[in-house]
């Protein structure tokens, strides 16, 4: 294997955030200029909302159902079960719900969009589209990013619903309490803070996922190899990058909103 | 014997160009990080002719083609293509001139998830200046053209190599550019589709009188290229008598490393001295 020295190495990644910083930017320029591809926009919104929404759903109420499971002992041992509605509620509307799509979306989209745009790449559709006069980042990236942004949003308030009724269910079924009471805590504690957090966090994971995934296809080198690589790359990379911006956008948020 | 009269229309307007080459390429210089891939390259594609291109794997050839059509930029020197500097444009203004430029991609490059149909009218499609008839009657010619009309509701993996390229050719020619590239189209083809193609690329070159660039590792190719012509009254291809091969427009330029080593017609190729070209023609 070849070394690469320090300084290429740098260059490289300073070449490869500056790509992405264009790609990103040129995604978003680019609704503002004719043709707007809608029909590819609709297209990609039924793969990457639809498809993805059983398995959003699934998650949050799973996780939902777990979060009651585990609350539910400690808050026995302080004789607050009454509370359980806040907690539940407050856990997936603020952080859960919309980083269990994110993580969801990008395994399931940022994946899919690295093989496409990769698979393109490498039998020369990309040149080809070019070559016939179509700008590759207006008719592939910008109708993926918008649509991967608002079906995310869409798919955490459904997420988000989800969880709650898998926190009813453990609190019904296991906990034998009162689900009227969970219902209406759940409700009462949640303030617009929570909800303006919960439902900005997924228009920028959705913006990761759909910029990374077309980011990693659209500079596959290599072959079939390079399409396999890209995919593994593009999802490991929308994942660390969901979870870390996700703190950020928490603390800015709080600071924000005057929440800290 | 006399020299058949060829059947070859002119462009309407051919008399008003403002550059008398189709194609200029001036001390083009590229590298990909450390490795030269071009060193100098200068050459003129003269409105009408055809010129191929040679040389061993790795030798720049599909570059040439790519750096044609502006999806490649140089590192230095100077590219026109039909009058027009381009390797100061931008994309947007590529994307114009690309309309009268059109390439045959190596691997055809098709659009798996689209039909032959919307491949070969996807410019037009793109477009959205003609009618859905127009579109229809238009790309029905193409694929007439390339005697696939009747694939047209076929997905490309359900075609052969060979059907591949002819559609590939078809999406090429339908907004009827004045320049094409052809990136080794009958690569990996057998002999009968092979000349097929290269029918196809006559008839463009003699009935329509396309500026080309044609890059190939086939010398039969080319050479049935220098030593045919397209007969439109019998609509095919014809050899040319020996004292006639001068008639059909067409060139030859070889790289070696980067660098062109020869750049003349069928007569001087054959004629030519140099050890290593004619180790590689024989």
């Amino acid at each position: 294997m070849e070394l690469t020295s320090p300084t290429d190495f740098a260059k490289e990644r300073v070449k490869s955030v500056q790509d992405y910083a264009v790609l990103s930017v040129r995604s978003l320029v680019n609704l503002f200029k004719r043709p707007l591809y809608v029909a590819d926009m609709i297209q990609q919104a039924d793969l990457i909302g639809f498809g993805s929404l059983p398995i959003v759903l699934a998650a949050c109420f799973f996780t939902g159902a777990a979060l009651a499971l585990n609350s539910a002992s400690t808050l026995d041992r302080f004789g607050a079960m009454t509370v359980i509605g806040q907690l539940v509620s407050v856990g997936i509307v603020r952080e859960l719900g919309p980083v269990l799509a994110g993580l969801v979306v990008a395994g399931r989209n940022a994946s899919g969009m690295a093989s496409e745009l990769g698979s393109m790449v490498v039998t020369e559709q990309i040149d080809a589209m070019r070559a016939l006069g179509t700008d590759p980042l207006k008719k592939l990236v910008t109708p993926r990013v918008t649509s991967t942004i608002v079906m995310l949003f869409f798919l955490t308030i459904l997420g988000d619903l989800l969880g709650l009724i898998g926190g009813a269910f453990v609190v019904r079924l296991v906990l034998r309490l009162d689900t009227h009471q969970y219902w209406s805590s759940a409700w009462q504690t949640l303030e617009y803070s929570d909800v303006f957090t919960g439902l900005t966090k997924p228009v920028v994971f959705g913006f990761i996922i759909a910029t990374i995934g077309c980011y990693y296809g659209l500079n596959t080198k290599g072959g079939t190899q390079g399409v396999g690589r890209a995919t593994t790359e593009a999802v490991v990379a929308a994942m660390i990058l969901i979870i870390a911006v996700d703190v950020f956008i928490t603390r800015v948020l709080m600071l924000t909103l005057g929440t800290s | 014997m006399s020299t058949p009269t060829l059947p070859i229309e002119s462009r309407s307007a051919a008399d008003q160009r403002p550059s008398p080459d189709a194609i200029v390429f001036e001390d083009v210089e590229l590298a990909f990080d450390d490795k030269v891939v071009l060193a100098g390259i200068s050459f003129r594609l003269a409105h009408g002719e055809t010129k191929a291109i040679f040389g061993v794997a790795g030798s720049g050839k599909s570059t040439i083609l790519k750096l044609a059509l502006g999806l490649l930029k140089p590192d230095s020197g100077r590219i026109a293509v039909l009058g027009e500097e381009i390797t100061t444009m931008t994309e947007d203004q590529l994307f114009e001139l690309r309309r009268k430029v059109g390439i045959v991609f190596q691997e055809s490059a098709l659009f798996d998830s689209l039909t032959v149909r919307e491949n070969v009218a996807y410019r037009l499609l793109e477009e959205g200046k003609l009618s859905e008839e127009e579109i229809e009657k238009r790309v029905r010619e193409a694929l007439s053209f390339v005697e696939l009309a009747h694939t047209m509701d076929m997905y490309p993996s359900e075609l052969s190599g060979g059907m591949r390229r002819r559609v590939g050719i078809a999406r090429t020619i339908i907004t009827e550019p004045e320049v094409l590239l052809y990136d080794s189209p009958t690569g990996g083809l057998d002999p009968v589709t092979s000349n097929t193609i290269i029918e196809l690329i006559v008839k463009q070159r003699d009935v329509y009188k396309t500026s080309s660039l044609l890059v190939t590792h086939r010398l039969q190719d080319a050479f049935t290229m220098g030593t045919h012509y397209f007969d439109r009254s019998e609509n095919k291809m014809k050899p040319l008598p020996p004292n006639a091969r001068s008639a059909v427009p067409m060139g030859f330029l070889i790289l070696r490393e980067g660098r062109i080593i020869f750049d003349g017609d069928l007569k001087s190729l054959r004629e030519t001295t140099d050890e290593y070209i004619r180790e590689y023609i024989s």
